[in-house]
């Protein structure tokens, strides 16, 4: 096997640009605006699309979250870096899912959104940005300390593959229930009438995306979270070049296909309570840093077999439910009636975890 | 002598950690790295590299590879 081409500085920055322009590319295709991509919003949609929570707006089976999955698992048996693993604090990783998830609602996106919003010109992302990139480097201060949570063990293929099967029943499901117009619901599954929810790409592109994408990442480990943390604590740019890459060509095509408006207030799924995009996204960056993938990259590595991985990302679905239920999401009037709380909460839960999981791994 | 660190199991950045730990205040001329996924041996050999170190060669071993790190 040669090298890999997708893990040189040319690979990550083609991916970043790569997703950069399929991103704004998929606003064209009916996805919400400046949200081409965004793991934390698609996931959310996707604990609607079951009924974990029953905000209307926000219901949608997103088959680019399947296929990031399915994209990586195959990417994965295919270069023989399929690697079946679990074990390394699960309940702690679940839990981080579930606070990084609901500090991502209170700014209204994970770090891939953060950046597309930025790119189409939405300065609150700004906001967002610095926040994610506060919480980061608190997660780096506890890495340096000691944080740590434990080893992985080496598990039966089966147990890698639970997720990947998850997401491959999740398609099927969308297959036998079909979107029907003007219903909010077709069989077991819920669909928005209205709201971003119900903005989408066809099926099929969307699908087909995700698996190039999951693809490509699983390749070249690309991570929003990894880039800004290995440029805080090694001083290494590597991951950040395909951080910048996405940024900068998703800006370029957002100009070309006129999806480019600068300004703070009307923003598409988006509001302008600086305090609070900065605090949402500084939760989120932490529990990133301190669960050690952005929720892109947790999907990539569940799709190569990381139970851990998997783990998170239930979570961060199982705080999808939690904080549509709780009103602890924003929506585009401000953030939700508990939000404040639930930032609060979860920035004790994380500096907890932060500050009692530390060991030496000899 | 070789240092060894087993970095085997661990999640990003754990395995860079260690070896950056070992590298800067270790003192045998050679270091071997134990991992156990095709991240942590690139984002090792990368690291090792970006401290002035060679990665003289990377072994299968198991389940994952065998690092060998030279202080240049």
């Amino acid at each position: 096997m040669g090298k890999n081409w997708f893990a040189t500085r040319w690979g990550i920055i083609g991916v970043g640009a790569f997703i950069g322009v399929i991103a704004a590319l998929l606003q064209k295709f009916g996805n919400p605006g400046n949200m081409g991509i965004c793991v934390a919003c698609f996931e959310r949609d996707i604990a609607g699309a079951v009924g974990l929570h029953r905000a209307a707006v926000v219901q949608y089976m997103r088959p680019e979250i399947i296929g990031f999955v399915l994209g990586a698992l195959g990417a994965a048996y295919l270069f023989k870096e399929f690697r079946p693993r679990a074990g390394s604090a699960p309940i702690v990783r679940f839990i981080l899912g579930v606070f990084a998830m609901i500090g991502a609602l209170v700014f209204l996106g994970c770090p891939w959104r953060a950046m597309l919003r930025l790119a189409g010109g939405d300065g609150n992302a700004i906001l967002g940005l610095a926040g994610l990139t506060f919480g980061v480097f608190l997660g780096t201060l506890f890495l340096k300390n000691g944080y740590n949570l434990g080893r992985t063990q080496t598990t039966y293929p089966s147990a890698g593959w639970l997720l990947p099967l998850t997401m491959l029943g999740f398609l099927v499901l969308m297959l036998i229930y079909p979107q029907v117009s003007g219903e909010g619901k077709s069989g077991v599954l819920f669909y928005s009438e209205k709201g971003p929810g119900a903005m989408h790409a066809p099926l099929a592109i969307s699908l087909i995306v995700g698996l190039g994408i999951g693809f490509a990442a699983q390749r070249s480990r690309f991570c929003t979270m990894g880039a800004l943390r290995d440029l805080i604590l090694f001083k290494q740019t590597h991951l950040f070049g395909g951080f910048v890459a996405l940024v900068v060509f998703a800006f370029a095509t957002n100009l070309i296909v006129g999806q480019f408006r600068p300004g703070f207030a009307g923003q598409p799924v988006a509001h302008t309570q600086h305090v609070w995009n900065f605090a949402g996204m500084m939760l989120a960056g932490l529990a990133f840093a301190l669960a050690g993938g952005c929720p892109g990259r947790q999907l990539f590595l569940a799709g190569e077999g990381d139970g851990d991985s998997a783990v998170f990302v239930l979570g961060m679905i199982v705080g999808a439910a939690f904080s549509h239920n709780f009103s602890l999401a924003s929506s585009p009037k401000g953030i939700g009636l508990h939000g404040m709380a639930a930032v609060v909460v979860g920035m004790a839960v994380c500096l907890f975890i932060g500050f009692t999981m530390r060991k030496t791994a000899k | 002598m070789a240092a060894t660190v087993d970095a085997r199991g661990l999640s990003c950045p754990q395995p860079v950690l260690m070896t950056l730990d070992e590298i800067r205040t270790g003192s045998d001329p050679e270091i071997e790295v134990l991992v156990d996924t095709d991240t942590s041996k690139e984002n090792v050999s990368r690291a090792a590299q970006s401290q002035g170190c060679t990665v003289k060669e990377v072994q299968p071993d198991g389940e994952g590879y065998r690092i060998f790190i030279a202080r240049t």
